[in-house]
């Protein structure tokens, strides 16, 4: 492990010199982010104006674009907190450059999915009618819908992930706020809650990160279970079907290593943490998410194989239309970037580096993209009466929304690695690993 | 209350009579204030038809028959839309019915998904009518805004207006004497509405026939219309 033979304050000015002002690249990649961003929410304000008909969706297909955005965007929420959760409650040591990173990715990517049931509601200005609130009529939600699930169940998961994410991040802004100036030193002074770094509070902290790491790992099985459930609960062909909940879980966090990885890529590259992030720690990662799309392979491959096998006419249209009708490219080209890049990349060991390993997650974030899209789409375009059928292509403010949350993510990811140290500063102190 | 619960309306359909003449579409555009579309929308599958005529064709060509089947909500007992909205916005009254409560919807569509039969219908965009359409609604007719699901309602708004009649003139309601549009507009008399709880009315008579069956009906959401057709 390289951070260990370089000294602590070589480490601290290291992970600290990219907060330091902005250079042009930064500040033109964040100007131009901002615009993409800025473009969907218009979009957005336009189908607000308008009506949501603006978007492509139609009868029957009445998910689209929103729904595979939303799918997609909580799974790579799944990035951080079950991943980090994972290491650090294994105590695998390798972990400590990446696990900040993977947590903002989740905060992230949640505020963005979450955003998605409300971008597609029919009438977005009553979203709160979502909420379990007193009112004079004493209407309540209906907790048998499992959008009630996901309003709970994401919710949860957003609350804990903060939290997740901000407490190991307290005694390195505690550090910060001892050599900042300015709003800087207010922003840390706030965040650090007054940290002096006693034994007290270690214990504390090291306490509440090992029970928050627990129940993490646990909301975040249930969040995608859910999200699973909104399709596996109703009885739309191919949709209504039991190993939807762990395929859902097995693929969000497949796309969220994906995510990581290339995150990862970019802020070693960009920040020149070359030391830091090492190929160790891309060579780990890509054999998780090797395993990882194994363990995919294995779920579509059980999904596919039953529905194909039990030969049910309704269920056949849909799979039909999936593995040799209209919607084969897609799908024959996910199987290509979810299981065969990955597989020949990553499975050999001579061609497994870094690069390679972000290529692969590159795929695997378009394939598991597609993945949500073929399971929604083709599904609702074949309902059980034939005479119903239709199609569905999307109009240009779905697509703007979709592109203008990759640059919405990219742009928070930007502003908090110029607000915080990317990489964790405290875990490679030695009096605080002693702490462990 | 006691005489509301009374009810539980149901429908019946003679596919072997049904010439597919749509004219219980049309009739059902005028009484429910539905929107009209313009080709291009209709194109899109914008289009709202609270009924609609399913056309099935059998053989081969030059040999073929065509089959009709007037499709509307089914107005299903376990209906599959119920459950899965967020807000309530559809539920089950006490006469069986299965109904959409406009102003509570948010438009998640979760419902129309659900819904085996794809007889639940989105408003895209506030609706418009062409000068002069707006001068015929019908007042007993809600007309819903942009963003809000709605379907077939089995003309609720006439078995309330029968029942106000019934009331005021001192008498029970007989069989008859609710008639959604569609049901009196039928020129080939291929549909009856009723009372599926009084086995003397009409529609319990039809649901009973050797030709009676029910749409999807190996799905369990038990529906409360009825098709009649010769066995093949």
């Amino acid at each position: 492990m390289a951070p260990a033979a370089i000294p602590y304050h070589q480490v601290r000015d290291d992970l600290w010199r990219p907060l330091a002002g902005a250079s042009k690249r930064y500040t033109l990649t964040l100007v131009l982010l901002s615009a993409i961003a800025l473009w969907g929410l218009i979009a957005w304000g336009y189908q607000i104006r308008v009506g949501i008909g603006v978007a492509g969706i139609r009868r029957p297909v009445f998910w689209g674009f929103y729904l595979v955005d939303f799918v997609f965007w909580i799974g790579i929420s799944h990035a951080g907190t079950l991943i980090s959760a994972i290491l650090r409650l294994t105590d695998a040591d390798w972990r400590k450059p990446v696990t900040r990173a993977a947590e903002a990715i989740t905060v992230f990517a949640l505020m963005i999915g979450g955003l998605f049931p409300l971008i597609h509601l029919g009438r977005v200005w009553l979203f709160y009618w979502l909420f379990p609130y007193p009112n004079s009529r004493l209407l309540w939600p209906n907790f048998r819908s499992p959008l009630m699930w996901d309003v709970t169940a994401i919710s949860t998961y957003l609350t804990g992930s903060v939290i997740f994410l901000y407490l190991p991040l307290i005694p390195d802004v505690a550090q910060l706020s001892e050599h900042a100036k300015g709003w800087r030193l207010r922003l840390y002074k706030v965040l650090a809650l007054g940290w002096t770094g006693s034994d007290r509070e270690w214990h504390a902290l090291e306490r509440a990160m090992k029970l928050m790491a627990g129940i993490i790992l646990a909301v975040a099985v249930s969040v995608h279970s859910v999200v699973a459930w909104d399709f596996a609960m109703a009885i739309a062909p191919m949709w209504h079907s039991t190993i939807f909940a762990p395929y859902f879980v097995v693929g969000a966090i497949f796309s969220g290593l994906a995510g990581l990885i290339l995150a990862l890529t970019i802020v070693r590259k960009t920040m020149r943490l070359e030391s830091y992030l090492t190929p160790h720690h891309f060579g780990n990662l890509a054999k998780l998410l090797l395993l990882m799309s194994l363990l995919w392979l294995y779920f579509t491959f059980a999904e596919h194989l039953t529905v194909w096998y039990g030969n049910e006419p309704k269920e056949m249209s849909v799979f039909g239309a999936r593995v040799r009708g209209r919607f084969s490219p897609e799908f024959w080209a996910m199987v290509v970037v979810n299981f065969v890049v990955p597989f020949v990349l990553l499975g050999i060991r001579r061609l497994r580096s870094i690069r390679t390993a972000t290529i692969a997650s590159i795929g695997v974030l378009v394939g598991m993209w597609l993945e949500r899209y073929l399971i929604i789409v083709p599904t609702l375009s074949m309902p059980r009466l034939s005479a119903a059928w239709g199609r569905y292509s999307p109009s240009w403010v779905e697509i703007s929304i979709t592109v203008a949350t990759f640059a919405a993510m990219a742009a928070l990811y930007l502003v908090f690695s110029k607000l915080f140290p990317i990489v964790s500063v405290w875990e490679f102190e030695p009096h605080a690993q002693e702490e462990e | 209350m006691s005489e509301q619960t009374q009810h539980r309306w149901g429908m019946a359909i003679d596919l072997d009579r049904c010439t597919g003449c749509q004219a219980c579409v049309a009739a059902c555009h005028a009484e429910n204030n539905l929107a009209v579309s313009d080709p291009a929308s209709a194109a899109k599958g914008r289009a709202v038809h609270w009924i609609r005529v399913d056309r099935y064709y059998e053989g081969e060509f030059p040999d073929v028959r065509v089959k009709y089947r007037p499709v509307l909500c089914q107005q299903c007992d376990e209906a599959p839309c119920e459950p899965v909205c967020p807000v309530y916005a559809t539920y089950h009254n006490d006469e069986g019915l299965n109904v959409q409560v406009y102003n509570r919807c948010v438009g998640t569509r979760y419902c129309g998904n659900n819904c085996p039969y794809s007889v639940r219908f989105f408003n895209w965009f506030d609706p418009v009518w062409a000068e002069p359409l707006q001068l015929q609604h019908n007042p007993d007719v809600s007309i819903r805004e942009g963003g809000v699901m709605e379907k077939c309602t089995f003309c609720v708004q006439r078995i309330g207006r029968a029942k106000d009649d019934a009331r005021e003139e001192g008498r029970a309601l007989r069989d008859g004497d609710v008639q959604p549009a569609c049901v009196q507009s039928c020129p080939a008399e291929a549909m009856v509405f009723g009372d599926l709880n009084d086995p003397e009315s009409k529609v319990s008579q039809w649901a009973r026939s050797g030709r009676s069956g029910r749409l999807l009906e190996e799905l369990g959401a038990k529906p409360k219309v009825f098709y009649l057709e010769r066995a093949k």
